[in-house]
């Protein structure tokens, strides 16, 4: 065993019930490099970091894991946690209505003896472990009062306060726009530079690419090849996604002609304020419109009021006080309620399916029809045979990969999830489709279809909107992209005119018309 | 590039063989868990038809369970359907008692016909569902508050309204929860003729409905069961329906008249469950509440409905239970809220919401119908047997959720 080596899984092998979710993986890290793991999703990532961190305990895989030069074998993840591993998962595990300093000591608590916590000991820790991380709260704001950018950062410093050797770190920035991915990705590196092994599961290989040292690429639940990032030909990211999806990938978007009709959808003069402080304005007086055929992006930062502005055209389901007029077709129109959008032709698909877009414990079939459900009934009466019909149509068509149409949609892939969310609206036929983050947590080639399938609604006559947080992704994919910030829209580029560097720049415009 | 970009081959179509075994029982979901269910409950038929000697299946024992028990499968029906939409109810008992009152009082004070009465009582029973359903759906306040708060008024109302009891109603209407159908049709070997054809019927209308379905999904090649399992399915609904309908035309009066109040109720309950609009939006609701809303569903209507609609199911339960008592009751109904919840959990409804069925429901009543006749002919103490009942609810629960967990969520 090479001494440099701080961890070794050897012949890892795991199964579930009817699958092999891991096959004979080896990955070796070494002592003090962060070390990144790419593979699509269902790959196998998840479940590989799941055994190291003793979420699967010792017993229910196959292989050996061995860390510092000895073999381990965690029966939880509280063993794992006294030898220096500690796992951030993308679904950050903070309670929400705790503080800061609360959340970092929680199942640590500083105690000053027989149970009773030192509240003092507590917040100066957990001040002392903010600053290690750069984040500037104070140790008694509760976790909900903050972003998700700033929850992240908690995540480590409470991962610092166990004595972390060895950190995993589950799409730690998924969530996160670009200046947040940004700050983490440096903090990283300033744990790499304390000694601090990082692990790092992301989907991003811009980012893999500028902070990975090594990468090991997972494929179908088997290790394909570990790649040097720092060797002497540098890897680019067609390299890694060669090895992700076992082919070269020559395009990333597919060719697209736009052939742009009459304006569907005009919205003028759109203000929201906040839900529950109605003083704070989200959107302010954003003015969008989109053709028949033509896909329009929109680009901003988090915060920017994206998500804001299309769910509230869309029934109103965001924010309070709201102010604007929304024509369709060139007749205004009132959308006051979900179903009057759906009336009229609107359809918005969430950014975040799993909370607000699907039914997990229902059928493919079922959430297939659930917006559209009066075109299958006669008198309340549901014609379950034409459902069948329709759901198959659409598994076929958007190539959905389940036995049947029967199967539980919480079983899917986020990638096959994302399409069942597609078929849905697709299937309630409106002429405006809003699509929030279409591929958010989904890989490479599932991608690549959903490109396929916005283009060809789009060749039918629709108007598409896409909210993105990857640029390259609206660049690629969009006819004309509209950027906010701030809850403005600070600028509208056609695709011709439109780069990455003019949209930062719209996006990070402040109230004054300065760049920030 | 025009080729998709599949790493995992499609199903090609029709090609069922390569379903493996595990999805395919994968695939049946919660229906392995409905026929866990009946398995549980034929058991339990079993087990005290030994413990009590053959006495559990005397005729007039099934026809006293389904009568002592109509009003915990009424009411479980209302109840699945607010516990699929991931409410809950605690104020059927009282609505029982008060509904009870109603009907007692409008006869005996206001003489008024015993079967407006009776509508009377139902439009009661929707007035308390629309005053809860309004909180709940409108105002935003947990179910739990409003129908706790709900038990303890109406409870409350009953008293001011009933006193202790009102007795002395007509036999008419008393017929409702002790008589059986007349036997119009005759004897043939001492068994009920009416009985044997309503069994018959039912097991009629059950296979065709069954096989007309399954020919339809073959038409539009679509998923459907194995025959072998369909066949065994049909044959052992034979039997089921078979052996009650024998046993109760054996019994002294035939077919009770609650076991048609309630079948039809099943029946009608099942097809708004399973067929309707309505019912989609209620399990969509409880499966994903902001995703329904999303999705166009009226979240706050159907909230509405749904407790509206066990607020006349309570009053249907209250009739039954006064024409059983005889009277009614300042104190009936007490405890019928945990009856129909445990019956509903027992039926494999999740608390969460969004999982559960009227035939699980239905299941679970008996189940506990049957413990509490078979302990009561094996003269177990009444106390004994609350515990007992308590214990199979946990069971119950735990099975069912150790079985989800052995099928492995990754």
């Amino acid at each position: 065993m090479d001494n440099d080596d701080i961890l070794q899984m050897r012949g890892i092998t795991k199964r579930f019930p009817g699958v092999i979710a891991l096959q004979d993986v080896n990955l070796s890290v070494r002592r003090g490099e962060i070390h990144a793991i790419c593979g699509e999703n269902g790959a196998g990532k998840s479940t590989l970091m799941k055994v190291l961190s003793g979420v699967y305990p010792h017993g229910t895989y196959e292989g050996d894991i061995v860390l510092d030069g000895g073999p381990v074998e965690f029966r939880g993840i509280r063993d794992s946690e006294a030898q220096g591993v500690v796992i951030i998962h993308q679904e950050l595990a903070l309670s929400p209505y705790l503080s800061i300093a609360e959340n970092i000591f929680l199942g640590n608590e500083q105690r000053s003896g027989r149970g009773v916590i030192d509240w003092n000991l507590t917040n100066s820790r957990a001040a002392d472990l903010l600053g290690q991380v750069g984040l500037a709260e104070r140790p008694d704001t509760k976790v909900i009062d903050i972003g998700v950018g700033k929850q992240q950062l908690v995540e480590i410093a409470k991962a610092l306060s166990k004595e972390v050797k060895l950190l995993i770190l589950d799409e730690p920035t998924a969530a996160l726009n670009d200046e947040d991915s940004a700050h983490l990705l440096g903090l990283i590196r300033g744990l790499r530079d304390r000694g601090i092994t990082s692990i790092i599961i992301s989907h991003k290989l811009n980012e893999i690419e500028s902070i990975a040292d090594r990468t090991t690429i997972i494929r179908d639940g088997r290790t394909i090849e570990t790649l040097d990032m720092r060797g002497e030909e540098p890897v680019s990211e067609e390299r890694i996604i060669r090895g992700m999806v076992g082919r070269p990938l020559d395009h990333r978007f597919p060719e697209h002609t736009p052939s742009i009709g009459e304006e569907v959808l005009r919205v003028e003069d759109w203000t929201v304020h906040h839900p529950i402080d109605q003083s704070r304005t989200v959107v302010a007086g954003a003015s969008i419109s989109v053709r028949r055929g033509e896909i329009v992006g929109l680009a901003g930062l988090m915060g920017a009021g994206r998500t804001e502005l299309a769910m509230s055209i869309f029934g109103r389901s965001y924010g309070s006080k709201i102010s604007g007029r929304v024509y369709k077709d060139g007749k205004q129109v009132q959308l006051n309620t979900v179903d009057q959008a759906i009336r009229h032709g609107i359809a918005y698909a969430t950014e975040d399916r799993k909370h607000y877009g699907l039914n997990l414990i229902d059928t493919i079939q079922h959430n297939i029809s659930a917006s559209a459900l009066g075109k299958l009934a006669r008198r309340g009466v549901v014609d379950r045979r034409q459902e069948g019909t329709v759901a198959e149509k659409y598994r076929k068509d958007l190539n959905i990969k389940a036995p049947t149409v029967q199967s539980l949609v919480g079983k899917l892939s986020g990638g096959n999830q994302q399409k069942v969310v597609l078929a849905k609206w697709i299937y309630a036929d409106p002429d405006v489709l809003i699509l929030d983050e279409p591929t958010r947590g989904i890989d490479v080639g599932a991608k690549y279809e959903i490109y396929t399938i916005i283009n060809q609604l789009a060749e039918q006559g629709k108007g598409v909107i896409v909210i993105s947080s990857e640029l390259p992704e609206l660049l690629g994919v969009c006819d004309r992209i509209y950027a906010l910030s701030q809850g403005r829209v600070t600028g509208e580029v056609t695709k011709a005119e439109a780069t990455q560097e003019r949209l930062m720049q719209y996006m990070t415009m402040e109230k004054d018309g300065s760049a920030r | 590039m025009s080729v998709d970009m599949n790493t995992a081959p499609t199903m090609p179509s029709g090609e069922r063989a390569r379903v493996s075994l595990a999805q395919r029982l994968s695939g049946l979901g919660g229906n392995a868990r409905q026929y866990g269910i009946f398995a549980a409950l034929v058991m339990i038929i079993l087990l005290f038809q030994v413990l009590t000697d053959g006495k559990l299946l005397l005729s007039n024992n099934v026809a006293a369970l389904f009568q002592q028990n109509a009003y915990v499968m009424i009411l479980a029906i209302g109840m699945v359907m607010v516990i699929v939409a991931g409410h809950i109810d605690l104020s059927v008992g009282s609505v029982v008692a008060f509904v009870g009152g109603v009907v007692a009082l409008s006869i005996r004070d206001f003489d008024v016909p015993w079967v407006a009465a009776i509508v009377i009582g139902l439009a009661v029973g929707a007035l308390v569902g629309a005053w809860q359903g309004f909180w709940v759906a409108y105002v935003g306040i947990p179910a739990f508050i409003v129908t706790l708060a709900g038990m303890l008024i109406f409870r409350g109302l009953t008293l001011v309204l009933v006193g202790e009891t009102i007795a002395g109603l007509p036999s008419q209407y008393i017929r409702i929860a002790k008589g059986s159908l007349p036997n119009v049709l005759g004897f043939v070997n001492n068994a009920d003729v009416v009985t044997l054809v309503i069994g018959t019927a039912a097991f009629a209308a059950l296979a065709f409905t069954q096989i007309r379905a399954r020919r339809s999904l073959r038409k539009h090649n679509l998923h459907m069961e194995a025959f072998g399992l369909f066949l065994t399915k049909l044959v052992l609904a034979a039997i089921g329906i078979g052996a009650v309908t024998i046993i109760l035309s054996l019994s002294a009066g035939g077919t009770p008249i609650v076991l048609v109040i309630v079948g039809v109720l099943v029946v009608a309950y099942s097809f708004l469950m399973g067929r309707t609009v309505f019912g989609r939006h209620i399990y969509a609701i409880g499966g994903n509440r902001p995703a329904a809303a999303l999705s166009g569903v009226n979240t706050k209507r159907v909230d509405f409905w749904i407790f509206v609609n066990i607020g006349v199911l309570a009053a249907v339960a209250g009739v039954v239970q006064t024409a059983r008592s005889g009277a009614a009751i300042a104190s009936a109904g007490q405890n019928y809220e945990l009856d129909a919840i445990a019956a509903c959990f027992i039926g494999g409804a999740a608390v969460t919401g969004g999982i559960g069925r009227i035939s699980g429901a239905i299941v679970g009543a008996l189940i506990m119908g049957v413990l509490n006749m078979g302990l009561s002919i094996m003269a177990v103490d009444p106390a004994w047997q609350q515990a007992i009942k308590g214990l199979v609810l946990l069971l119950a629960v735990a099975f069912d959720l150790v079985n989800k967990r052995r099928a492995g969520t990754r």
